[in-house]
């Protein structure tokens, strides 16, 4: 973090940047098009470090470009066909009729204008006096909010509020994935290399995941970045077509998806009981609260992704067993094991 | 007025743009939803030049800790979109 100016920099990382996001949204390869998305996140992650924010850039990096390729290559590899709504030729897409031509220029036009809208304001907003009153309230209470990194202090102290209501949005996404239907069918055994280089990265993403999760108290990490890796672990079990990727089963499967928020609520609710606002720890004992209740919401993240790169009620053994007989009798096709791309 | 603010500011702008452009004019299920997580990024990149403020002041914590939730209710959004285009491709096969 040292305090130079580099407008050369800058400005190559940004076209890089632009450069990728148009690229990804030009063509028409499902496939390509979500290679250069996940380039487009990792680069997007080194714009974050330029402009001194860690915290997002190991965010955007874990989950921006890692879990979110990994669902959208994963959703690619099982569509072999090009997801469309309604006719697979589609006007639009090929911009043959003279409407879709049409359409396209004033959408194209629209969007435009928007830009122009957003960069104008945003240039007059820059150009007005900055006023710090926000960042300086949150430097003046930091000592008393339980951990020193700013980003935690308002994730799970000054802002706890809306952590809360997010991991209730994580929940909410994965009960609806569950009653969508069943996980995707799991992938082939891992060839040798790939099955050593799975007994080296899980251990580490492990241990990663657990220095975060301790280091966000004072350096960039916590419970999302922690989640994430550990949720990638279980990713990467997953590809190497192990049946136990770490997730455990049944109602005990179901207090883990919970933990985040079921911990959060029961502190917020503690507290309101001994006569304190809602999710107002008291300074002496911010610390280790935030650090339980971000424990919680780590296990709970680290679920609740895995099950959406699953993407859907995960069977338990002894029903996959059956179903496995079950469909070996009848021959059935709807559920062979496919291959890590 | 720094100049790495309003150059990260306007790429934000551009990238929002055209996430929407590509959102609304692809007709893959698929591309649209990795269109609108371009979108998403741009949004981010706008609030993380708003919180830049120069390299010697510390930037404004407020506007990344909106991001990385921004970030994670983004990621969830996908997984659930990725498996409602899924069953809506299941149910197309069957007709």
């Amino acid at each position: 973090m040292s305090p130079v100016s580099l407008p050369l920099f800058d400005a190559l990382l940004l076209f890089s940047i632009v450069g990728l996001a148009w690229a990804s949204l030009a063509t028409t390869d499902e496939r390509r098009s979500v290679i250069l998305f996940i380039a487009f996140g990792l680069v997007l992650a080194v714009a974050w470090g330029r402009l001194l924010a860690p915290d997002v850039a190991l965010a955007e990096a874990a989950i921006g470009a890692g879990l979110s390729g990994a669902l959208l290559l994963g959703a690619v590899h099982r569509q072999p066909r090009p997801l469309s709504p309604g006719s697979t030729n589609d006007s639009r897409n090929q911009g043959a009729t003279g409407m879709g031509v049409v359409l396209r220029w004033v959408v194209t036009l629209l969007c435009t204008a928007l830009a122009g809208t957003l960069a104008w304001a945003l240039l007059h907003a820059f150009s007005s006096v900055p006023h710090d009153m926000l960042p300086r309230a949150i430097s003046g209470n930091l000592a008393a909010s339980g951990v020193s990194n700013p980003v935690t202090a308002v994730l799970l102290n000054f802002r706890a509020y809306d952590t809360l209501l997010e991991l209730a949005v994580l929940l909410t996404a994965v009960l609806g994935i569950f009653a969508l239907g069943q996980a995707n069918p799991g992938y082939q055994p891992a060839g040798p290399v790939f099955d050593s280089l799975v007994r080296w990265l899980v251990p580490v993403l492990i241990l990663t995941s657990g220095y975060l999760l301790w280091v966000g108290a004072h350096a960039p990490g916590g419970a999302f970045q922690a989640g994430a890796i550990l949720a990638a672990a279980g990713v990467v079990l997953r590809l190497a077509g192990r049946t136990r990727i770490g997730l455990p089963e049944g109602f005990m499967l179901r207090i883990v998806m919970a933990a985040g928020v079921g911990l959060f609520l029961l502190v917020g609710l503690t507290l309101l009981l001994l006569g304190r606002p809602f999710l107002g720890y008291p300074p002496a004992w911010a610390g280790s609260l935030i650090l339980l209740i971000e424990t919680a919401a780590m296990l709970s993240i680290a679920a609740t992704l895995l099950l959406a790169f699953l993407g859907g009620r995960p069977e338990s053994p002894a029903h996959a067993a059956r179903t496995e007989s079950a469909n070996t009798t009848a021959s059935n096709s709807g559920n062979e094991e496919q291959t890590p791309c | 007025m720094l100049t790495a603010q309003w150059m990260y500011g306007l790429a934000g702008c551009v990238i929002m743009a055209l996430g929407l452009r590509g959102a609304l004019l692809h007709a893959s299920l698929l591309q649209r939803i990795v269109a609108i997580n371009v979108m998403g990024a741009g949004v981010f990149m706008l609030l993380v030049a708003v919180a830049y403020r120069g390299p010697v002041l510390p930037p404004d914590p407020l506007p990344h800790a909106l991001v990385l939730t921004g970030i994670v209710v983004a990621v969830s959004a996908t997984a659930l979109a990725l498996a409602l285009a899924r069953r809506l491709h299941a149910e197309q096969e069957d007709d």
